[in-house]
């Protein structure tokens, strides 16, 4: 019998402390066993359980794109027991992944529309995906124009400083790097995300925006798209929680009858404000 | 369906030729309290009980269970690998459980085993290599209201088979495929014990003298019960100890844990409770339900509310009574299903 609760053993190839304040770390992470890469077929948006035995598992949004490869790419923030000892493991050290886990960001959907991602912090992880994903030759001439806005309170806080520079120099994506404040040696835009978003002004008609961040980032965002006659349809948002099974039996990652593990953690702006605000 | 009759002086033998292939449990009495037993070969089960305090939960969704072992050694490969632990080894026979625990299973199968993504195996090999031999309740208690919960004290659902008590002897139905060949070679009941059957059923329905109505909870959106101004007088007087949820056959929340002892390791899994802090805290410390009101609502909305709307129109409680029995302050389950459904 399947267990979905086994994880995929995987070692890890590299990793990278992204942030100045060392909270944030990355993992690139290779399937021992080929078949379980074969396995794991993933689609931006979704997560995977981190699985450090003798610790526990950790919910983490999938960075990489399957565009790039069987690797891996998870950012991890150093809060509890696993992302402490996550933080403490290096190259060539063995561990587990378990999913793909969740639904993805709604790309089929998304097809011959406008696509605005914005990103706050280190909820940019799935949004890297799925630029990388969009950006590929295959899926590009799909989608209509890409802008990607994304901010951090320095830019030491940034992540994935190398591809947004790529992206940057690209013509087919208007890519918005902000900080919170001015800050030496930073030559790009600063402000926060919501006025950076007002700034950029990206229309609603047949657009989709895709939105992660912090609650405050969301909160002072959401206006700016009210005003700029967006509908909650339009508006796309990933959702965390606390998670154990990662499959929607557990009972803790619920908001109203939806599971976040499950039926989430994708959810439209229209399908969460019909649901208790328990996220 | 067939009908057959088995005398009670013959049961020990039946059950002996079940136990040929099969472990036995059945309700019995231990310190002056109603548990779950294994059941001797040859040995004649209780007939007269009410519930056991606990439910027979444990058999499917153990309170502690292991569910991958691996080596703690983090410095070696194979160390960190987690194996599956291996599968029930013997089929087992649960005997005279109440038709309320064995429909709780049935709605818990909906939320074990969803589809090909979410098929929990520790749930389904348990549930596949065990009989369900109900006993229908011809003495409800007072505090029993499953005839309220798509349930009732003579409900099939979730048994293979159904005993119906008629002296000294028992009806037995056979409701799954599992069930008609385990009392294949028992004699045909007659009409007289079809008809002595039916007016046990009607007496023991007419013998639940508490009922709660849904309607309105069906009818009504989510979010006009969920900011339902009764939810604080609801959560009042909560301690949120879980009594309840442990109790409970059909609440099923889970915690998964790594344990490890010398070399030794293994990932278990244990019952949690929405009634805990803990269980929805953030990394961060955000806590999406932060408050008491909010856990005491999230169980009796999870249970009215939520999984009706997902799973087609299944409660998430079978009216068993035990929380009514068990709760410390006084918290009565029908009384909330009252207020919601005000």
């Amino acid at each position: 019998m399947n267990n979905p609760y086994r994880p995929y053993p995987v070692k890890i190839s590299k990793t990278l402390v992204e942030t100045e304040d060392k909270q944030l770390k990355s993992f690139w992470l290779d399937f021992l066993e080929p078949a379980d890469a074969q396995a794991f077929q993933y689609t931006p948006g979704q997560f995977a359980e981190l699985s450090v035995a003798g610790y526990g598992e950790i919910p983490i949004g999938i960075a990489s794109s399957p565009t790039e490869g069987d690797t891996l790419l998870f950012t991890v923030n150093k809060v509890g027991v696993v992302s402490n000892r996550l933080h403490q493991m290096n190259q060539g050290d063995v561990m587990g992944v378990r999913g793909p886990l969740g639904n993805s960001y709604p790309l089929k959907e998304m097809e011959g529309k406008n696509v605005v991602i914005v990103a706050g912090g280190f909820a940019v992880t799935t949004l890297r995906s799925t630029v990388t994903w969009l950006l590929h030759p295959d899926h590009r001439s799909k989608y209509g124009d890409i802008t990607f806005i994304y901010g951090a309170r320095t830019p030491g806080l940034l992540l994935y400083e190398d591809q947004w520079r790529e992206w940057q120099k690209r013509d087919d994506i208007n890519c918005a790097v902000t900080i919170d404040r001015e800050a030496e040696g930073w030559d790009g835009l600063v402000g926060f995300v919501p006025s950076v978003c007002e700034e950029v002004a990206p229309k609603p008609d047949n657009a989709v925006a895709l939105i992660c961040g912090p609650p405050v980032m969301i909160r002072f965002t959401q206006p700016v798209f009210d005003k700029l006659g967006w509908q909650s349809e339009q508006i796309i948002m990933s959702l965390e929680n606390r998670m154990k099974c990662g499959i929607g039996i557990c009972g803790r990652c619920n908001v109203g009858p939806e599971y976040v593990c499950k039926d989430g953690p994708v959810f439209s702006k229209a399908q969460l404000d019909a649901l208790p605000a328990e996220y | 369906m067939s009908d057959k009759i088995l005398k009670k002086d013959q049961a020990a033998s039946f059950l002996a030729e079940l136990a040929q292939k099969r472990d036995l449990h059945a309700p019995a009495l231990a310190g002056g309290r109603l548990v779950w037993a294994p059941l001797e070969p040859g040995q004649e089960p209780l007939w007269q009980f009410n519930n056991t305090a606990l439910s027979p939960k444990e058999f499917f969704f153990p309170q502690t269970e292991c569910m991958m072992r691996f080596t703690n050694a983090q410095d070696h490969e194979e160390g960190m690998v987690m194996h599956s632990e291996p599968e029930l080894a013997r089929e087992r026979a649960l005997v005279n459980m109440r038709p309320c625990d064995a429909k709780a299973f049935g709605v818990l199968d909906l939320i074990f085993c969803q589809d090909e993504m979410t098929d929990d195996p520790y749930w389904r090999d348990k549930r596949e290599k065990s009989l369900i031999i109900a006993l229908a309740c011809n003495d409800p208690c007072p505090t029993c209201f499953c005839t309220s919960m798509n349930c009732g004290p003579h409900s099939e659902a979730g048994a293979d088979v159904l005993l119906i008590d008629l002296g000294d002897k028992l009806l037995a139905k056979g409701v799954s495929d599992q069930g008609e060949a385990a009392i294949a070679a028992l004699p045909a009941a007659t009409d007289d014990d079809l008809a002595a059957a039916a007016e046990a059923k009607q007496m023991a329905e007419a013998a639940i003298i508490t009922t709660v109505e849904m309607d309105q909870i069906n009818e009504r959106g989510l979010m006009e019960l969920y900011e339902a101004g009764h939810w604080d007088r609801t959560q009042e007087s909560c301690l949120n100890c879980g009594t309840c949820t442990f109790c409970c056959p059909t609440c099923h929340c889970f915690d998964i844990q790594d344990e490890t002892q010398g070399p030794a390791g293994r990932r278990v899994r244990n019952w949690d409770y929405c009634m805990s802090y803990l269980f929805t805290l953030h990394g961060s410390g955000h806590n999406p339900r932060g408050s008491k009101k909010d856990r005491v609502r999230q169980r009796f909305m999870h249970k009215f509310k939520y999984i009706p709307v997902k799973r087609g129109g299944e409660i998430g409680c079978v009216g068993c009574g035990r929380c009514v029995q068990l709760c410390p302050v006084n918290i009565d389950v029908r009384e909330v299903v009252r207020d919601m459904n005000a």
